[in-house]
């Protein structure tokens, strides 16, 4: 009951992963735990050894029950129950302390993994939002989520039944052992030989299961791949006639995964009764050597009738603890498995941020910029000067310059090649070029997701690398290629732009980009909740949504990123008008691909493979009959 | 529902019957063994007797043995009756999805299917182990113990059936509950996963608005909500072991007081006495497993029912009884045609279309995002059926003829196109699994695509990665109508096909189709007005409607929808981007 459905499937397939450095890991994993709930771990150890202890003291009351008490008592004429009552009760507060601390166990560590995992998912997230947008470009996001959901749920596993577990079973099976060594040595002897009989038997079976159990992960990597591909290309398989063959395809791969996963979850199953029969053959082999002893001499070894038959139980309850380690310690590598990834996740080394420029509103008095703290719609970058201290206030116009700007994903391969672009303010620039042209990297580079290589970037003539990210960003809206919203209303994915905006500020950025009139129609308007894959919406209603967002926000500077490309050509026509009034006045960068969008902007610039090959008017760019001008009659052909 | 997946068991009903059968034995053995125990106490140590003691540890191995046996077997036939289960659940499923109509596949989101394929299925897998592995063996131990308990001495069971009863009533108290909880607890959990993949895809906007502190505050918050409620039902969860360790304490205690009683009135011998202990730590075990299974199997309805959905999902389009096997020619007619994708919404997709195509004629079809382009072209293959009317192609009604008929003549390339994982040669033969290379090669110079795949360092042999994640918009276009083309359709129609590609490919392509396939009947839907410009015919529509039908020409003088569109694209609208693909 206590694993997620969906995540304990994992732990139940997978095989014993490679831990790259575990003891380093399992010493950051305690120190995470203790962190915040030392006393409670200590607590916690506390209750399990009185637990222990009082079941081991209930073990040694039977051997004591017969031999002590009920074997005098019946040698007596008239019993005397009154020690047997004592000691009962004796042994009753021993068990009764047991299951409180058992109790007091349990509730304690609920406190401490739940704490543990809240603060970890809280930790990774808060890590996980500053981090650079490149490590969301370079790492699959699928692999990011796995760290939400597997690493974290094994790890729970780990810290509420593993730790406490282990711990539990180790005090067991040293208190057992002592005890079944003071009872008898030649026989815990016999039962330690089965022991290590088990533990090579679970050995060599783990290995092959474990093989097998590889081998099943692959196979049932290699099936979702197929049936989420098929599922997929459902109405395409269907377009081409071809069931009959996608259902070969799969009968073969499903037969494959049967094998593995029949032959994976056999060697597991065989493992539970071979165990057990282990331990009632060690059990009988106890019984016979022991009532040999008991027997032949009475006392011989110290063996008597009673020792021998709480040596039996403790026997029994010696292979148990050492089944349950052996299979602990399996759910232990995994989860610090799971961890070194958690730890590797928190250990990326955040955005970089050495700026110190910041976003201030600001006024005009007497001729002079100054700071303050309401709202104005005139806003001025603060720049304090680092070596003298002194502050100078600049005017937030919108002036972008980039000189002479080289920049690559990667070291290796650089994509953009000595771009310069001037921007003035209130200026609209306007970017052009096939796909893969560079165009969308521009604007990674403005709002600093990416850093450059070489050259300059200026905002208002300050480097931006100056400048504080959190401010640069404010100060420039933006729409991009792919709309993402979240699973909330309307009304707050609008408000994300400006969360103090009121509700009418928001409809008015609704109305501005044409959206209002969709948003009434739908049956809770601005009410209505956006489910996570935008379902409900068409893909030009989400593109509206988005420009209402960067609406709201009313920043200085746009970045437009094919931001109408989802809108057919009369909607299109709407949008275009909301957004040549959000665009009034503001340095915009669009990046489009239809004219339309393009035409009426201060500077085109057009690129191929990373370098600026044209830049001007469009009426310029038509004169010079280049590329520009291809691609316009291209299209009026 | 359960119905529904127990005749999948179909080929494994040897290994599921034999399985409990093997679990039962193994129980038996292991209760049989402290029984011999006991006597081993009384008559051999006891008395002294070696030779008992002997024969009976001998009859305990053999037990054990048995037992092994029983265990291994049940362990082999349980692992391969449930591996069946699931083998036969998948392809059941995988059978009947393949026969789903484009509505059935709507209902279904990619991401529900594979999960109810892989884990849906492994829950069931797992579950149906735990079912004839354990829910036999615990009853049955349960039931083994108690009687023999009930043999060695009435009296003294009747503390087991007390303490089994209290047991009995508390965990399933606490079960009811607790279930309760955590299926709210999961709900969350499955909230709080699906706000970090937002965060995940959405990191871009997150960082454009500076709104990092927000997200963090707002999973803070629901990270806390998501911790008291996991802390409220576990912690109802976590008394289940200490009430369980006072009912086994108290059993102990009861047991040794009474026993003790007897003992001494000579009602009770002191081997009997540590049996009945040992059949303490079975009884309750037992009845602690069948505890877990039932909340194991509560837990797993959910995807039973889930998978049942899927296997009871019927076709909504079904083969007439007496087919037709031939397609006369291209023709195609709709006739009063009214149609909408649900019967309950209120506003038909199309309505009244009258059309009429002649075999040979390309048409041209604009109209604005949601006209109900897609869903016009969409009835001819027959991916959707009518409500009203009838659409016909080559003069019979698409109903009457056989679905893989219709389709090989009808050849749709979609607007959301699918290039599967394998070469570039076997992603062109689902249009025609003998096609030869050349054939290919041909089909791929019509589809102006074999430029760019003879610059490819493998050519035809490129392997296409899943999703077709390794070639351009524009490529990938270009393939899909190569792979159409190898059909050799009565009928082609393009579903925007061609969005991605640069105008004066999409102007290449045209013509060649013009030239070399000039019997076939083309279909376009596009956005760009001056790519159907020299259609035979173009249709306008607007809003589920035909607004106008004509050649170019005509609809210049006539429709002022069109007019106006043709003019704001030739004269501001083209398409940049995309220019080329490669």
């Amino acid at each position: 009951m206590a694993g997620h459905p969906g995540g304990s499937r994992r732990h139940n397939m997978q095989p014993r992963p490679k831990v790259k450095n575990p003891g380093k890991t399992f010493k950051r994993l305690i120190g995470l735990i203790t962190r915040r709930y030392k006393v409670q771990f200590i607590l916690v150890f506390v209750c399990i050894i009185i637990s222990v202890l009082s079941s081991v003291q209930g073990t040694l009351f039977i051997k004591n029950l017969i031999d002590d008490y009920i074997v005098p008592m019946k040698s007596q004429p008239t019993p005397d129950f009154t020690p047997l009552l004592l000691a009962i009760l004796r042994v009753a507060v021993f068990y009764l302390m047991g299951a409180l601390a058992n109790y007091a166990q349990s509730r304690i560590m609920v406190y401490v993994t739940q704490g543990t995992m809240r603060d970890l998912r809280c930790d990774l997230f808060q890590h996980m939002e500053s981090l650079p947008v490149k490590y969301f470009d370079t790492h699959p996001h699928g692999d990011i989520m796995s760290v939400y959901t597997n690493d974290v749920d094994t790890l729970r596993q780990m810290i509420s039944q593993g730790m406490p577990q282990i711990f539990n079973s180790a005090i067991t099976i040293v208190s057992v052992l002592i005890s079944m060594f003071a009872i008898s040595v030649p026989l815990t002897l016999v039962t330690l030989a089965m022991v290590f009989a088990v533990m090579m038997i679970s050995k060599s079976l783990m290995a092959k299961s474990s093989k097998y159990f590889l081998a099943q992960q692959t196979d049932l990597g290699k099936q979702n791949g197929y049936i989420e591909e098929m599922m997929k290309g459902q109405k395409v398989v269907k377009v081409f006639n071809h069931e009959k063959k996608s259902l070969e395809e799969f009968k073969e791969l499903n037969d494959t995964l049967f094998h593995s996963s029949y032959n994976a979850n056999m060697f597991a199953n065989i493992l539970m009764p071979i165990n057990a029969q282990m331990g009632n053959l060690s059990y009988v082999l106890c019984a016979i050597v022991g009532g040999a002893l008991a027997t032949a001499a009475s006392g011989f070894f110290g063996i008597t009738l009673g020792s021998l038959v709480s040596f039996l139980s403790f026997n029994k309850s010696f292979s148990q603890p050492i089944n349950q380690v052996s299979q602990q310690i399996n759910s232990i590598v995994m989860a610090l498995a799971g961890a070194e990834r958690i730890f590797e996740m928190l250990d990326e080394p955040g955005e970089e941020d050495n700026g110190y420029v910041t976003l201030v509103n600001a006024k005009e008095v007497d001729g002079k910029l100054t700071e303050t703290e309401e709202r104005t719609g005139v806003w001025a970058w603060k720049h304090v000067h680092q070596a003298t201290g002194d502050v100078d206030y600049i005017r937030l116009q919108g002036a972008l310059v980039m000189d002479d700007v080289d920049f690559g994903y990667t070291a290796e391969k650089t994509v953009l090649h000595n771009v310069s672009i001037y921007a003035e303010p209130g200026q609209k620039i306007a970017f052009v070029g096939s796909t893969g042209a560079g165009k969308t990297t521009i604007t990674n580079l403005i709002n600093r997701f990416y850093d450059i290589q070489d050259g300059k970037i200026r905002y208002d003539g300050i480097n931006i690398n100056k400048i504080k990210k959190s401010d640069l960003r404010r100060s420039l809206g933006i729409v991009l290629q792919e709309t993402n919203l979240f699973s909330d209303t309307i009304m707050e994915n609008i408000r994300y732009g400006r969360l103090d905006a009121t509700d009418e500020e928001v409809i008015a950025a609704a109305k501005l980009a044409n959206a209002d009139s969709f948003i009434r129609q739908l049956p809770d308007g601005y009410n209505t909740v956006i489910k996570a894959d935008g379902g409900n919406l068409s893909q030009g209603q989400r593109q509206m949504l988005a420009i209402a967002r960067a609406a709201v926000a009313d920043p200085p500077a746009l970045i437009l990123d094919e931001a109408t490309s989802s809108i057919d050509t009369r909607t299109e026509r709407m949008v275009q008008d909301s957004m040549d009034k959000l665009m009034k006045n503001r340095t915009t960068f669009v990046i489009a691909h239809r004219l339309s969008t393009v035409k009426n902007s201060d500077c085109i610039i057009v690129l191929e493979q990373g370098r600026i090959i044209e830049r001007g008017t469009h009426d310029q760019l038509l004169e010079q009959k280049g590329k520009y001008y291809q691609l316009y009659t291209g299209n009026a052909s | 529902m359960i119905k529904t997946l127990a005749v999948h068991i179909k080929g494994f009903i040897r290994e599921s019957l034999l399985t409990p059968l093997f679990m039962v034995l193994e129980v038996v053995m292991e209760t049989i063994i402290p029984l011999l125990m006991a006597t081993m106490i009384d008559d051999g140590i006891n008395k002294g007797n070696m030779q008992h003691i002997i024969i009976t540890g001998l009859w305990m191995l053999l037990c054990a043995l048995i037992a092994l046996f029983a265990g291994f077997m049940g362990g082999v036939y349980g692992a391969k009756a449930s591996a069946g289960f699931a083998k036969n659940l998948r392809l059941a499923m995988f059978e009947n999805i393949q026969s789903f109509s484009f509505a059935n596949i709507d209902k279904y989101s990619t991401a529900g299917l594979v999960t109810h394929m892989t884990t849906d299925v492994t829950n069931i897998q797992n579950s149906y182990q735990m079912l004839l592995r354990i829910c036999f063996r615990a009853p049955v131990n349960l039931i083994a113990a108690m009687t023999m308990a009930m043999l060695i001495n009435a009296k003294l069971a009747s503390v087991y059936l007390i303490a089994v009863i209290f047991l009995a009533a508390v965990m399933a108290f606490i079960t009811i509950r607790t279930y309760k909880y955590f299926s709210k607890v999961f709900e969350r959990y499955d909230d709080l996963n699906a706000s970090v993949q937002e965060n995940v895809s959405s990191i871009r906007v997150v960082k454009a608005f500076v709104r990092e502190k927000h997200e963090v505050g707002k999973f803070n918050k629901a990270a806390n909500n998501l911790y008291r409620l996991f802390v409220k039902a576990e912690n109802l969860m976590v008394a289940v072991s200490p009430l369980m360790m006072l009912t086994v304490y108290g059993s102990i205690i009861a047991i040794s007081w009474f026993g003790a009683l007897m003992i001494v009135g000579s009602e009770l011998t002191t081997g009997e006495l540590t049996t009945m202990l040992t059949y303490c730590m079975q009884i309750l075990m037992s009845l602690m497993m069948l505890a877990f299974i039932v909340v194991m199997l509560t837990m797993s309805l959910a995807s039973a029912k889930r998978i049942a959905g899927v296997l009871n999902e019927k076709s909504t389009l079904s083969n007439p009884e007496n087919p037709d096997y031939t397609v006369p020619d291209g023709s195609i007619d709709f006739e009063n045609v009214s149609f909408s994708y649900s019967e309950k919404s209120e506003r038909p997709i199309l309505s009244n279309i009258n059309l009429h195509i002649k075999s040979g004629e390309t048409i041209g079809i604009v109209g604005g995002t949601g006209s109900s382009k897609t869903s016009l072209v969409n009835l001819i293959g027959r991916l959707y059926d009518v409500n009203e009317g009838s659409v016909k192609v080559g003069g019979k009604d698409v109903r009457s003829y056989d679905l893989e008929t219709l389709r090989d003549e009808v050849a749709v390339v979609l607007q959301k196109n699918v290039l599967f994982s394998g070469t570039i040669l076997d992603n062109l033969r689902w249009g025609n699994e003998n096609a030869t290379e050349e054939e290919c090669i041909n089909a791929c110079k019509l589809a102006c695509a074999d430029d760019f795949i003879e610059a490819f360092p493998d050519g035809y042999n490129t392997r296409i990665e899943q999703g077709g994640t390794n070639v351009s918009g524009g490529q990938k276009q270009r393939l899909c109508i190569a792979r159409a083309l190898l059909k050799k359709p009565k009928i082609l129609i393009l579903d925007d096909s061609t969005s991605a590609v640069d105008t004066a490919t999409d102007a290449r392509i045209r013509k060649a189709f013009d030239e070399e396939i000039p019997d076939t009947t083309k279909l376009i839907i596009t956005q760009r007005i001056s790519g159907v410009a020299n259609a035979d015919r173009i249709v306008v529509m607007e809003n589920g409607k035909i607004s106008a039908v004509g050649n170019h020409d005509e609809l210049m003088k006539t429709c002022p929808a069109y007019s106006e569109t043709y003019i704001e694209q030739t004269v501001g609208s083209g398409d940049f981007d995309k220019k080329g693909g490669n």
